[in-house]
């Protein structure tokens, strides 16, 4: 038993700057995420309703079990982009007749529900979390199909779409396609891969072609009920399993499917019994330093998420910088690195390299908590072999097998946020905090490092420097850096699962670990674990 | 108070011929006097309290009334078989049927009640009153030959009658013939008798009886009186002794002429005198030769055991000493299962859970000051429309009349009754009036006020609390029961898109009401509401409004919520989320089995059907299936014709169940 002590004060003046900074970024991510929520704005969504039809996020709440809860994953795609904030598709983790389902709706509110190339990439992220996971899919469905002027990016990737349903079948993991409206062409294969499949009376329309199409390519003169319509496929092609007599109705029936499932979870059972924290989450909010540039004390946010704040620390007075230990969350086992000083140096690769390797020996889960600067540079740490080491570091984590969970909680710069298994290194899931920031390296840094790039050039050619347009092209670089360092912009290219307040972390990571043992957790075997 | 009985009557095994609360009663004070007691039960009875709590149990096979309690061949042979050596018949059924004392006697056992001729005497009211006018005693009547307009209002009853029926109130001169005409013909087939006579109606007057106890050497001992004027269609609801406001010379003529009737008839055993005050005048209205309903009141003021007393006479054993004087005030109520604002019509259901708290003794009187509650009814009794619908009587006792209200109130308050719906919101209201607390009362007062006295406690405002208990109790439960991610908080949404909603509809109310709430960082809150959550469980939630808390305490079952907070209980009923089209089908809808054709069609809308009469014939894969009506009935729709093409599950024909007279229970 570890309890933590806590410095932090919550009527400090500090700590009250921070909370109120903090307040500000979740209530713009807040604002963010409500252009998402309002799909393709009040005329679509009034227009959906008064034809008697529901919304994505409707469909969801009526799917789920009642009160049950519903992680919502990439909330923020294609954020910064052209594309509408949500790329129209709603994805996210709930339950379903006690079972957890990957659950996935168009948005037909957005351009009618129709695929751009952000709506591929979170559907494909969908699929990949479901098949890691080992989660069913239920999609519903209700898209116009491509949108053809961005055809050339969404073509020849989004095949994996269709691909990746019926390997999650043979996964013996089952796809449901609930059909509300439009299913067509390609989007037909959606139903035509599933499962199980529910129309909607009057309005499911899956066809390869619809009636133009065909008229153009054969001559057939036929309407759309007889090329695609529920009934049709109810009664004659025998693509829908289930002749639902509406959208209620349609739910009903996906809700029975999964009911008759017989899902069993594969994965370890937590704990029979778990404390909530010691200390009270709602600090997470004032314990972030304003200044980035300030580091703070992890064991702090730890603490407020963990089981009965009970962290037992490993190796706490070697490699300082770099904080692992074990804890239980939701009384699931987690093994635990979180940065300490921003910097990573030999010791912390080390170790960090063998906390790994111990967590992989005992089927432990890992919980990377993001808030680094990268890799000591300097003479004196190339030549102790910093390479060396935070080589050992990425090799570790690239070659772990326990399900990592990933939440930038500061700065996840340069190598840095690859040895914490930022998202080329597959975590299971990845969340940022409002004030994440992700990027090579800092703004500042990065901006003088081309400048004085620059510079070097223009002397080596003899030339004289542009003082005045050296400044100008650092503020520029450094706002654009600064920009794209975002959390809502990483998040809105697919680079995490969502942007999340603090103070919901442990319940995220909480059905984050509960959808993991839905499959086994099993560490890497080989060697033995190397005292680095 | 009584003395040895004659050796050859010692009562050691009673045979208790009734059911429900009063056949408890009985075994109560059977087993505090070391008396054996055989429980009789029909067979819906088997389970019932009273067949346990007995010695031993005889079955009366059936059951409709008529069947078994009403078999006094069944209960003599029952009493015979289970070794009785005495029959106690309560009240109702067969306790004023004089051919059933004599045969008790004549089978050699003793009858607990009033010789067989004293209840034939005063079985016929019309002969009760005059006796009673002989004797000199007061009497209410009218020669409807000669009834002008200055009669009215008159009051056309049954001779042989009782509860109310065979009773009918003339309002005009020229209603009286078909008046006496119809009470004839309804006395006939209700007591087999259509003797009726006419009397004034005395619409504000009060209902005032005198309890007696006699023995049979002669003593009589008269035991107080009660006022039981709030009446509902001539059924007693709410009863008290002593009568309030009743002058001490006033009460003397009252007893003197309870003492009268006695000396009458030679009345021996328990016995009720009931006469109708009016201003100072009283008139005899006729005698009940049994326990009553309300003789808890009466044990209350005077600390005896009625029950008791009723074994020693029938045992022949004198009254010896003087009778108690009533000291202090009793009130009764009777809890029904019964929707007052909707005809008094009987509420069905299986009680769930019925609950005094400040009951402090069961069939027996409490010491000094408190709550008695004597009921037939346990947790898994179910209520139906065959047998009384009276699920307890609650009585409070105190030494002063404004104390006792105040006990019966607060202890009414705290009454849980889930399973049926009952007319514990017309109790508190007729007790909260001026006029009941201060004792003016009279018989007509009840349904005059009927509208005001049962409003509900719970209304629009607090019903919206009320829901909003059960949604948030039920949101956790919910989620408790989930197999998965029970440790999630309930209802967790990282991105809020819209609160969380459950309906519900209110059980004797036709409306639907719905909360909505959402989760707040692990914390169930409403949403829409100015009431705050302060605290959610699964079985108690706390909620808050205008800054004052209160406790909202939830039970399930099934579909049913019941919740209990302060201002009473309700039963809620969850909106499903979802229906099943194929159950969303009329009653009595005949559907196709399978994808067929239509080949015949046997009836036409409108035709009268017998059970298993063919409908409408199929035919599918070369293969003929006759479609039949599911019960008696009429075609009400018909919505093929032969040559069509049906779906599984459409509906083909509509038969509506007609309603049988004496169908029903």
């Amino acid at each position: 038993m570890s309890r933590a002590r806590t410095t932090v004060e919550p009527g400090s003046p500090a700590y009250l700057a921070n909370r109120a900074l903090m307040l500000e970024r979740v209530a713009d991510l807040d604002a963010q995420h409500a252009k998402a929520l309002a799909g393709g704005g009040e005329r679509y969504v009034e227009r959906h309703h008064t034809r008697g039809k529901l919304l994505a996020r409707e469909r969801i709440e009526l799917l789920l079990d009642e009160d049950s809860a519903f992680l919502e994953l990439s909330t923020l795609a294609a954020w910064g982009t052209d594309f509408p904030v949500g790329a129209s598709l709603v994805t996210g983790i709930g339950v379903v007749e006690g079972t957890e389902c990957m659950v996935v709706a168009n948005d037909p509110t957005v351009k009618g529900g129709s695929s751009n190339p952000l709506t591929v990439r979170k559907g494909l992220r969908a699929a990949e979390i479901a098949a890691e996971n080992r989660l069913p899919t239920i999609n519903l469905v209700e898209s116009g199909g491509a949108d053809l002027p961005t055809q050339k990016d969404i073509f020849i990737p989004g095949g994996a779409t269709f691909r990746n349903i019926t390997r999650a079948s043979a996964a013996r993991t089952p796809t449901v396609a609930l059909v509300f409206g439009n299913s067509t062409a390609g989007g037909a294969y959606v139903p035509g891969m599933s499962d199980y499949v529910v129309m909607v009376d009057g309005g499911a329309k899956v066809f390869l072609g619809g009636p133009p199409l065909v008229r153009m390519a054969t001559g057939e003169v036929a309407d759309e009920e007889s090329l695609g319509g529920a009934g049709m496929h109810a009664r004659t092609s025998g693509l829908a399993d289930h002749l639902a007599v509406d959208e209620h109705d349609a739910i009903r029936l996906g809700r029975q499917v999964v009911r008759r499932l017989n899902w069993r979870r594969t994965g370890p059972t937590p704990a029979p019994t778990f404390d909530e924290p010691a200390l009270d989450p709602e600090d997470l909010l004032g314990l972030v330093p304003s200044d980035p540039k300030q580091p703070f004390d992890p064991r702090e946010v730890i603490a407020r998420l963990v089981d009965g704040s009970d962290f037992d620390e490993f190796k706490p007075l070697y490699g300082a910088s770099l904080v692992t230990g074990f804890a239980r969350l939701h009384g699931h086992p987690v093994g635990i690195l979180a940065n300490a000083q921003g910097v990573l140096f030999s010791e912390e690769a080390q170790k960090a390299a063998q906390f790994i390797q111990l967590a992989n020996q005992v089927d432990t889960p890992l919980l990377f908590l993001h808030n680094t600067t990268g890799y000591m540079v300097g003479a004196e740490y190339e030549q102790g072999g910093i390479i060396k080491h935070g080589a050992q570091m990425i090799n570790a984590v690239s070659n772990s097998t326990v399900p990592h969970l990933s939440v930038v909680i500061g700065a996840s710069y340069g190598a840095g946020h690859y040895g914490m298994s930022g998202r080329a290194f597959g975590p299971r899931f990845m969340f940022s905090w409002p004030n994440a920031r992700s990027a090579v390296m800092g703004p500042a840094q990065l901006a003088g490092v081309i400048s004085i790039v620059a510079r070097q050039a223009a002397e080596s050619r003899g030339q004289a420097y542009d003082e005045d347009g050296d400044a100008q092209m650092r503020a520029l670089v450094e706002q654009q850096i600064e920009e794209q360092s975002l959390a809502a912009f990483t998040s809105g290219m697919l680079y995490d699962d969502g942007v999340i307040d603090p103070r919901d972390t442990r319940s995220v990571l909480g059905i984050c670990l509960s959808a993991i043992t839905n499959g086994p957790v099993e560490g890497a075997r080989g060697y033995g674990v190397f005292r680095l | 108070m009584s003395a040895e009985p004659d050796d050859t009557r010692e009562i050691t095994r009673v045979l208790v011929a009734n059911r429900g609360e009063i056949a408890r009663r009985v075994i109560a004070t059977c087993r505090r006097l070391g008396i054996q007691t055989v429980a009789v039960f029909s067979d819906p009875d088997a389970h019932a309290p009273h067949v346990a709590e007995a010695d031993a149990a005889v079955r009366l096979p059936g059951s409709a009334a008529a069947e078994t309690y009403l078999r006094g061949d069944l209960l003599v042979d029952a009493a015979r078989r289970s070794g009785a050596d005495a029959v106690h018949p309560g009240y109702g059924f067969l306790s004023e049927d004089a051919g059933f004392a004599r045969a008790v006697v004549a089978a050699g056992l003793t009858w607990v009640g009033p010789r067989a001729d004293t209840i034939d005497q005063m079985g016929s009211k019309v002969r009760a009153k005059e006796l009673m006018a002989a004797a000199g005693v007061p009497v209410l009547a009218v020669d409807p030959v000669h009834a002008g307009p200055d009669d009215l209002p008159l009051l056309v009853k049954a001779s042989a009658g009782g509860g109310g029926r065979g009773m009918r109130v003339v309002r005009a001169a020229g209603d009286l013939d078909a008046a006496l005409a119809e009470a004839a013909s309804e006395a006939r087939s209700a007591f087999g008798d259509g003797t009726v006579f006419v009397e004034p109606y005395l619409e504000t007057a009060r209902h005032v009886e005198v309890q007696v106890v006699c023995d049979e050497h002669g003593t009589c001992w008269v035991l107080g009186d009660r006022d039981c004027s709030l009446q509902r269609r001539h059924q007693k609801v709410i009863e008290e002794a002593p009568a309030p406001g009743v002058p001490a010379e006033l009460r003397e003529r009252l007893h003197a002429a309870a003492r009268a009737a006695c000396a009458a008839v030679g009345y021996v055993g328990a016995g009720t005198v009931e006469m109708l005050v009016d201003g100072d005048d009283l008139f005899f209205l006729e005698m009940n030769t049994r326990l009553q309903v309300e003789h808890p009141v009466t044990e209350c003021v005077t600390g005896l055991d009625l029950v008791a007393l009723q074994l020693a006479v029938a045992e022949g054993r004198p009254l010896v000493g003087e009778p108690p004087e009533p000291s202090g005030h009793a009130i009764e109520v009777r809890l029904y299962a019964e929707d007052p604002t909707d005809g008094w019509s009987p509420r069905t259901g299986t009680v769930r859970r019925l609950d005094v708290p400040a009951a402090r003794t069961a069939f027996d009187v409490p010491p000094g000051a408190g709550v008695r509650v004597d009921s037939g009814v346990v947790p898994g009794t179910r209520v139906g429309v065959r047998y009384d619908a009276m699920l307890a009587k609650v009585v409070a006792t105190a030494p002063d009349r404004a104390s006792a209200l105040r006990l019966l109130v607060g202890a009414l308050r705290d009454t849980r009754v889930h399973g049926v719906l009952t007319n514990l919101d017309l109790l508190l209201g007729a007790l909260a009036d001026p006029d009941v607390r201060a004792g003016r009362v009279h018989t007509g007062l009840l349904e005059e006020r009927l509208d005001a006295w049962a409003a509900p406690r719970v209304d629009a405002r607090v019903l919206d609390d009320v829901v909003l208990a059960a949604a948030l109790g039920d949101a956790v439960a919910a989620h408790e029961a989930s197999p998965v991610q029970r440790r999630v908080p309930a209802a967790f949404r990282n991105v809020p898109s819209q609160p969380r909603s459950r309906g519900y509809a209110v059980a004797g109310r036709d409306t639907v009401v719905t909360a909505r709430y959402a989760d707040v960082r692990g914390r169930l809150e409403p949403v829409g509401t100015g009431t705050v959550a302060v605290h959610v469980a699964a079985h108690e939630v706390r909620l808050e409004r205008d800054g004052v808390q209160h406790v909202y305490r939830l039970a399930r079952s099934g579909d049913e919520v019941d919740v209990d907070g302060p201002h009473g209980g309700v039963t809620l009923r969850r909106v499903p989320r979802f229906e099943d089209p194929a159950e969303q089908v009329a009653d009595g809808s005949l559907v196709s089995p399978m994808p067929a054709a239509v080949v015949a069609v046997e009836v036409a809308a409108g035709d009268e059907v017998t059970r298993g009469q063919v409908v409408v014939v199929l035919e599918a894969m070369k293969m003929q299936h006759t479609v039949a009506a599911p019960h008696d009935g009429v075609v009400a729709s018909l919505t093929v014709a032969v040559g069509d093409q049906v779906e599984s599950g459409a509906v083909l024909a509509v038969v509506d169940e007609q309603s049988t007279p004496g169908g029903a229970e």
